[in-house]
């Protein structure tokens, strides 16, 4: 079974008549360390946000573990994941306070709460800082708050958006590390970034999106090789052009 | 449960850093509370109490314009304090710019005269109306000297009719006296013994003031009783700042994404937050029901007296409490950032109070105000709670007030649930 199945995939905003995904088809197998990149504008978070629920899909179909999104949300949302690129937790909380709360809301019991709660602290170097309002923190700090809550209730899939964005090279190491732990235990992951060479240490599976199209989809090495590149940046230039992309996002 | 348990940890942790947001719905209504009962207060005193400061300037000699002192003095609520008979109007004037008095009363120069000659013609149209042969009088074609009455312009309209009144009222009584001396002259050729004439001036029917109330026991009513439920209120409902607030604050920043990707429905968000804010309600009207009780004897302002019915009165503070939530969260729904759920929240209440009747009593309001009152749900939450504290009715008394005030709440929840659901939040 597949971590991800998307199937025919349609969709365009409320309102709007521009389609952001036409018949899109993608598979992401169980266990993978999937990477979805591509230029501003070119659909990435919006087929993130299909994949995780937050827009309402019409057309098509998306699976993750053979559970259909939109039909049993409670079941489907334990499921997975999500650390989006916001900050997503409360700021006038603590660390142990927001897992707590997370926790709850992610259908854990107060044991487990506590259990996780302690493991992650202790993983990701919070401990010290665990009763301390979140709002004092350091950005690289509430990154791995951000990255804690997500994954509080050990889910199968992971959704990372911008997981590392504005941190230091420490922080940015500690979390990469931890992110392979994750998938070393089963966790699939499904991370976009526009830190390329971050990726290439992370993802063994690679898509290219452009215009609300799968452009590339494969192993790193393959790609690289099919299209006679040495790295990621290459290949990124080589098949989305150089063209700056935000005037038509 | 242990999702609504631990969202209601989460707001309440949120709530209590948010010292703002405390001083805002506790602090604030408190000093209101406290302030305007300490001047409402004062007001009463001085009206029952005090003695209003009035200077007096007498320009006539007469006997009718001192017994027109003399029925000012009895009257009872003025200090009066006379002025020489050649001081100028401007001089008096200058008096009151220096706050000697806030009114000034100036007698004319031939106010005894003309007072004695109108009575003459009034007793003698009344004897020969009875038969009664009399000398010829001569009508007393003028008008009647004018009173004139100085006010300082911060003297409030109702103030000034109320002195209006007490003046009208004395002048009255000495005209009459003077028309009966006129008669008693006329009839007995021989002046009005002073005793019959002290008789005259001293009104022996006396006005017993009893305030209505349901349970009968004709409490007087005080300033406290007044404003603690009204203040109380306004607190309950200024929750709009800070559930508004949170509810925009949750809407915008990032955790509401990750809410939505969470395996549980926001609808426990928006009870943990009722819930959560009803209890701060609650907490509001205790401690401000607990300040009129325990610490305004002590700043030397009347004691809260509690209803009789505690139970009718903890049901109000509940609906009451459940429809200011309500309100707040239709507020934070359909705000779009803090400022406009913080702007809109506090203007809409402010307005909400002055057409319910907190600012200005209802029944002072304009017809065309008399049907829009009835849609401020502050209206029928004061309406119930007076029902309590100063008609002393009891819950079976009030409900005509709480049934509106919960069909107000019930549409503000549906309101609600539309404005989630449109925005696609549930």
């Amino acid at each position: 079974m597949e971590a991800v199945q998307i199937n025919d995939l349609g969709f365009c905003y409320p309102g709007t008549t521009h389609r952001c995904f036409s018949h899109l088809n993608l598979s992401i197998a169980k266990g993978k360390r999937f990477g979805l990149f591509g230029p501003n504008g070119a659909g990435k978070t919006t087929l993130m946000n299909c994949m995780t629920g937050l827009l309402q899909v019409k057309e098509g179909a998306i699976h993750l573990l053979g559970q259909r999104i939109g039909e049993n949300k409670k079941k489907v949302n334990r499921l997975f994941g999500f650390v989006p690129q916001d900050f997503s937790f409360y700021h006038e909380l603590s660390p142990v306070e927001n897992l707590e709360f997370f926790g709850a809301w992610s259908g854990l019991n107060n044991g487990v709460i506590k259990k996780r709660t302690s493991e992650l602290l202790e993983v990701l170097d919070l401990t010290e800082v665990k009763d301390k309002p979140v709002a004092k923190f350091s950005g690289g700090m509430k990154r791995k708050v951000n990255l804690a809550i997500g994954v509080i209730h050990e889910p199968e899939i992971l959704f990372l958006d911008e997981p590392t964005v504005g941190v230091d090279i420490q922080t940015r190491n500690a979390i990469i590390a931890y992110l392979h732990e994750l998938n070393s235990a089963g966790t699939t992951l499904v991370y976009t970034s526009h830190q390329l060479n971050e990726a290439e240490e992370l993802c063994n599976q690679i898509a290219l999106i452009d215009q609300g199209k799968i452009i590339a989809n494969d192993s790193l090495e393959n790609l690289l090789s099919a299209h006679q590149q040495e790295g990621l940046e290459g290949l990124f230039i080589n098949l989305t052009g150089k063209k700056f992309r935000d005037a038509d996002a | 449960m242990h999702k609504l348990w631990a969202t209601i940890l989460k707001d309440v942790r949120i709530l209590g850093r948010d010292r703002l947001g405390l001083i805002f719905m506790f602090g604030m209504p408190i000093i209101l509370a406290v302030v305007i009962t300490a001047l409402q207060n004062s007001t009463f005193e001085l009206v029952n109490d005090n003695k209003v400061p009035l200077l007096l300037c007498n320009r006539d000699t007469g006997a009718s314009s001192k017994q027109l002192m003399l029925a000012m003095e009895k009257v009872g609520i003025f200090n009066l304090k006379q002025v020489v008979a050649n001081e100028t109007d401007q001089q008096i004037s200058n008096r009151m710019q220096d706050k000697d008095a806030l009114i000034a009363i100036i007698i004319p120069t031939n106010f005894t005269n003309s007072l004695n000659n109108k009575a003459k013609e009034i007793s003698g149209k009344a004897l020969s109306q009875f038969g009664m042969e009399v000398d010829s009088v001569q009508p007393y074609r003028d008008e009647l000297e004018s009173i004139t009455l100085l006010y300082h312009p911060v003297l409030q309209e109702s103030f000034r009719q109320s002195i209006k009144g007490a003046l009208r009222s004395a002048l009255q009584l000495v005209a009459s006296k003077q028309i009966l001396k006129s008669l008693y002259f006329a009839l007995n050729e021989k002046q009005m013994p002073e005793q019959l004439e002290n008789e005259l001036i001293n009104n022996e029917v006396k006005i017993n003031e009893i305030p209505i109330s349901r349970d009968g026991s004709g409490k007087i009513p005080n300033a406290t009783q007044h404003n603690i439920p009204a203040w109380t209120i306004f607190a309950m409902f200024f929750v709009v700042i800070s559930l508004g607030s949170s509810v925009v604050k949750e809407k915008l920043n990032g955790s509401f994404v990750r809410l939505k990707t969470l395996p549980t429905n926001y609808m426990v968000a928006l009870l943990s937050k009722q819930l959560t804010y009803l209890a701060v309600t609650l907490a509001q009207a205790a401690i401000i029901f607990s300040i009129g009780i325990w610490v305004f004897p002590f700043l030397g302002l009347p004691r809260l007296n509690l209803p009789a019915d505690l139970f009718g009165l903890f049901l109000v503070s509940l609906v009451c409490g459940w429809c200011a939530v309500s309100f707040a969260i239709v507020v934070g729904i359909f705000a779009q950032t803090q400022e406009q759920a913080n702007g809109i929240g506090a203007v809409s209440i402010v307005l909400l109070a002055a057409i319910g009747g907190l600012l200005v009593p209802s029944f002072a309001m304009p017809d065309s105000f008399k049907t829009i009152i009835k849609i401020s749900p502050l209206h029928w939450c004061l309406e119930a709670f007076y029902g309590l504290f100063l008609e002393g009715g009891k819950l079976k008394d009030i409900l005509t007030n709480i049934l509106p005030l919960f069909a107000i709440t019930l549409a503000l929840q549906l309101i609600a649930l539309a404005g989630l659901k449109s925005k696609n939040l549930i």
